[in-house]
């Protein structure tokens, strides 16, 4: 969806800043996001793209007035929500009521190392060859779905060349919203500058994006 | 559990030692830990393992391996996942990892212009301003102006390519060895390569020598 996450090429936002010895984490309740949003994801209810859907469909003006812990726990208290698991009420009285979903499976302290470690791969058996090859011209499609996606607005409608077959990989798009997994070749394209940006750009310049095989045609 | 008092302590500010969103995620922890659906346990390990266990100072073995070793550089160039693997390094965050390598004619950048997608098991966690707006808007449309804000000035005939993060895919750049570094250990390499340097918004210099 053409949201405010989908931040490539905005102006406005001034210079990038950073923060000198910059902690880790800038207060005690961010740890508990990411711990939270890590565990809760491995009950195994929503997919990484379900989550950041939930991030992305935040109102604009939430989404760009939120630090990035501040936009996780508000993905994931709709998520929780949405999947049954808890109640608006609960959430908002943080009393315990009758809600409940059992998950599949609950993550414990001990497996933490070996399930990090071992992480969630999204490499699948290819059900057919890929169609393009590396060094081929495609041209990525023009789309402004109300659904999640991962091609960006800048790039869509562009010309570039295939540089890396990464493999089949889980597509997003509809594993997003709850459907069955697909998966689909996923091509590193790169486009010139000049291409995504037009004659004012530095044409030394160059942009990749990691694109899935519907995302693409021939050109 | 003890979420009514976060209850009325959001209600009354004035009596209140949490803030709102403090308040809002212990009532979250509380109820996901009452309800069976966490195990604080999990909790602390998530959080223990990403201040003290993964950080970039991986990355950075990685970068001294490949500067010391034209054999294992090599491996990182066919396959990053299992070339970074060997250091014990990947995992969630880091699944399919691609290497990408500095050269005088070009130099690489990483974003995300979409979310905060980042190398994890080799990174550690992004900081604030790879996550923010202005670095994901800028990255992509003025990537020699983003290097500026850091300071980095590339010269004129140095390419630079922008890898934006759309899929599982995580990138880590290994920048070019600097001169001056002849004979050093792997150890005293590593010293110097940084996190920014290895996103693509740093450049390593042998004065940053510990």
């Amino acid at each position: 969806m053409n949201s405010a996450h989908d931040l490539g090429g905005q102006m406005g936002f001034g210079p990038v800043v950073p923060e000198k010895d910059e902690p880790i984490f800038h207060a005690d309740w961010e740890r508990k996001v990411l711990a939270i949003n890590v565990a809760a994801g491995a009950m195994g209810a929503w997919t990484i793209d379900g989550i950041r859907h939930a991030r992305e469909s935040l109102p604009p003006a939430q989404y760009l007035s939120s630090s990035y812990y501040q936009i996780w726990l508000a993905a994931l208290d709709k998520v929780l929500v949405e999947q049954g698991f808890l109640s608006k009420e609960e959430l908002v009285s943080g009393v315990a009521g009758s809600t409940r979903r059992e998950p599949k499976r609950v993550l414990k302290g001990e497996e933490v190392p070996t399930v990090l470690r071992r992480g969630f791969p999204y490499e699948r058996e290819a059900p057919a060859p890929a169609r393009f090859k590396v060094g081929d011209k495609v041209r990525t499609i023009v789309m402004h779905p109300q659904h999640h996606t991962r091609l960006p607005r800048y790039a869509r409608g562009k010309e570039g060349v295939v540089e890396l077959v990464t493999g089949c990989h889980v597509f997003p798009d509809t594993g997003a919203h709850g459907a069955p997994e697909t998966a689909q070749w996923l091509y590193t394209v790169v486009f010139a500058g000049p291409e995504l940006w037009g004659r004012d750009a530095d044409p030394t310049s160059s942009v990749s994006i990691e694109a899935w095989e519907s995302y693409l045609e021939p050109a | 559990m003890s979420g009514h008092d976060h209850h009325h302590h959001h209600d009354h500010e004035h009596d209140n030692h949490f803030t709102p969103i403090e308040a809002r995620v212990k009532a979250l922890e509380s109820l996901m830990v009452e309800k069976g659906y966490v195990d604080p346990s999990a909790l602390d390990a998530i959080i223990d393992t990403y201040e003290t266990k993964i950080g970039p100072r991986n990355g950075a073995r990685v970068v001294a391996k490949a500067w010391s070793d034209p054999a294992y550089a090599a491996r990182l160039k066919a396959d990053g996942t299992a070339a970074v693997a060997e250091l014990g390094y990947g995992g969630r965050g880091g699944e399919h990892i691609v290497v990408c390598f500095n050269t005088p004619e070009e130099h690489n950048l990483i974003v995300c212009t979409l979310c905060s997608c980042y190398p994890w098991p080799v990174l550690g966690l992004p900081p604030v301003w790879y996550k923010s707006p202005p670095y994901r808007a800028k990255a992509v449309i003025d990537p020699r102006g983003t290097l500026a804000d850091f300071g980095v000035s590339l010269p004129a005939g140095q390419r630079i390519r922008v890898w934006d993060s759309t899929a599982e895919t995580r990138f880590i750049v290994i920048p070019m060895r600097p001169e001056g570094t002849e004979g050093w250990s792997e150890d005293e390499l590593a010293a110097i390569v940084s996190r920014d340097s290895m996103i693509g918004v740093g450049l390593p210099s042998p004065e940053d020598r510990p």
